[in-house]
């Protein structure tokens, strides 16, 4: 990449005016660093999984009207967590993680297990227990 | 608290902590430097672990691993801890601050305030350097911005111990000990080994074998996965290689200055050619991102445009499998 090829296009960072370093080659063929303040492939890339996730936010409350998933699952999509993730920041093992993903099951669980999610969430237990799904 | 430390903005959070910790303690080394020398180039594609529910590839090693072997090859001694308690991490941090010595910290990214919102990620293998303490605060100097900025005492403690895959448990990490002279040239030459020897390793999801396997994969993606997972792979693919960190070109560009730089410390006029070669193959691989971000930009099925990104891939592949035996026979 030449120093005057490097990508000027506008991005996510350029909106928080934030600008990452490349490296690039100068006209003689020596290497320097330049500013950039984005790259087209690389935003399309991003608004992609960001979409991606906002598809999984909707499918996760669409499920929790339908019954077939508790609220944690919406929480977990919204803060941007897999399984295993949660998991981690619970303290809980996997397989009752996704237990407690099952309304009767979640319906049931204490206040001392729903204080961890709602921690690992940064909501309060009542936000958690009292889902509105509109 | 405020140490007298300089901030200097680098692509990769790592080599950018490396460099400016070392040149707060009077060693001198640019970030490709660190890069090259802690042998930071690498391709591995691990689709049994998923990231952001896409096959795991990463174009470097595993975190620490840069610094380390930088520190192993130059006799640094580098002083690392991890915490089982916030308080104790925190404690050991403002007593480090206390004695003036700006302290690197491995962090998780998510809950950097300062990042903007689309790059907080679970991701805990980012590095940034704090260097003082006011009252509410701590200042930090985090090498992918551009000035230094600053975090509350309460939101460094929770990057600080950030869970999940890589989780930091508070860890931090600071040199202790620089011997007065440093032998850059024997360095450089175990810093290109290592690196030829793990791209050119004959294991199918690492290196340059990696990258083949991949390019193979990627055919498949459309018809296994359906288009939209597909493109989703693809689009993360892209990220990983090009996010902020990696300078471009899946790190190659990094590279490319490291080898310039060691052919000027060396005396060895082939490796300023092999650092043009280099350039030529990043700049095939920021092609290769045009190329697959044209695909999940039209969110299209067609077949051929796979198998065209697969082609770039592979042509890729075939020549940094030579360009690494070059770069092998041209120091030995």
């Amino acid at each position: 990449m030449r120093k005057n090829e490097v990508p000027q296009d506008e991005s996510n960072l350029s909106k928080s005016n934030v600008k990452e370093l490349c490296y690039a080659v100068d006209e003689n063929g020596n290497y320097t660093t330049e500013l950039s303040s984005g790259w087209e492939p690389k935003a399309i890339a991003l608004s992609n999984s960001m979409d991606d996730i906002n598809e999984r936010i909707e499918l996760a409350k669409q499920q929790i009207k339908e019954g077939k998933s508790s609220p944690i699952v919406y929480y977990m999509e919204r803060s941007r967590m897999d399984l295993g993730i949660l998991s981690s920041y619970v303290g809980i093992w996997q397989w009752r993680v996704k237990r407690h993903f099952k309304p009767s099951v979640f319906r049931n669980l204490s206040d001392r297990i729903l204080q961890k999610y709602a921690a690992a969430f940064e909501i309060s237990v009542a936000e958690l227990k009292n889902f509105k799904t509109d | 608290m405020n140490t007298d430390f300089t901030h200097h903005q680098s692509a990769h959070c790592e080599n950018g902590v490396a460099s400016n910790l070392l040149r707060h303690n009077g060693l001198n080394i640019s970030e490709p430097m660190v890069f090259g020398i802690g042998s930071g180039l690498f391709f591995i594609y691990l689709p049994f672990i998923k990231v952001n529910h896409a096959p795991a590839i990463s174009y470097r090693p595993m975190p620490g691993l840069i610094f380390n072997r930088l520190a192993k090859r130059l006799g640094l001694k580098i002083k690392r801890q991890k915490f089982a308690s916030e308080s104790g991490a925190a404690a050991a941090l403002d007593e480090n601050l206390r004695n003036n010595i700006p302290t690197g910290l491995q962090v998780g990214v998510y809950n950097l305030t300062y990042f903007p919102d689309e790059y907080r990620f679970h991701f805990n293998a980012h590095n940034l350097v704090v260097y003082g303490k006011t009252e509410t605060d701590y200042l930090i100097s985090d090498p992918v911005m551009q000035n230094v900025t600053t975090l509350t005492h309460a939101e460094l403690n929770k990057v600080r111990f950030a869970k999940g895959a890589f989780a930091p448990r508070g860890q931090m990490y600071y040199p202790i000990q620089i011997p007065a002279h440093v032998d850059l040239k024997s360095a450089i030459i175990k810093g290109i080994k290592a690196t030829c020897n793990v791209m050119l390793a004959p294991v199918f999801i690492v290196g340059v074998k990696g990258i083949k396997y991949v390019a193979g994969q990627i055919k498949k993606w459309p018809k296994k996965y359906g288009t939209k997972k597909a493109n989703h792979y693809l689009a993360q693919m892209v990220r990983m290689q090009e996010e902020i960190g990696t300078g471009g070109g899946g790190f190659r560009f990094i590279y490319a200055a490291f080898l310039q730089e060691a052919s000027v410390i060396l005396n060895n006029e082939k490796l300023k050619e092999l650092s043009a070669e280099m350039t030529v193959i990043g700049d095939l691989w920021r092609d290769f991102a045009v190329e697959a971000s044209r695909i999940y930009k039209n969110r299209s099925t067609q077949n051929d445009a796979y198998n065209k990104v697969s082609d770039q891939l592979l042509h890729i592949a075939e020549l940094e499998g030579a360009f690494f035996k070059k770069l092998k026979n041209a120091i030995s």
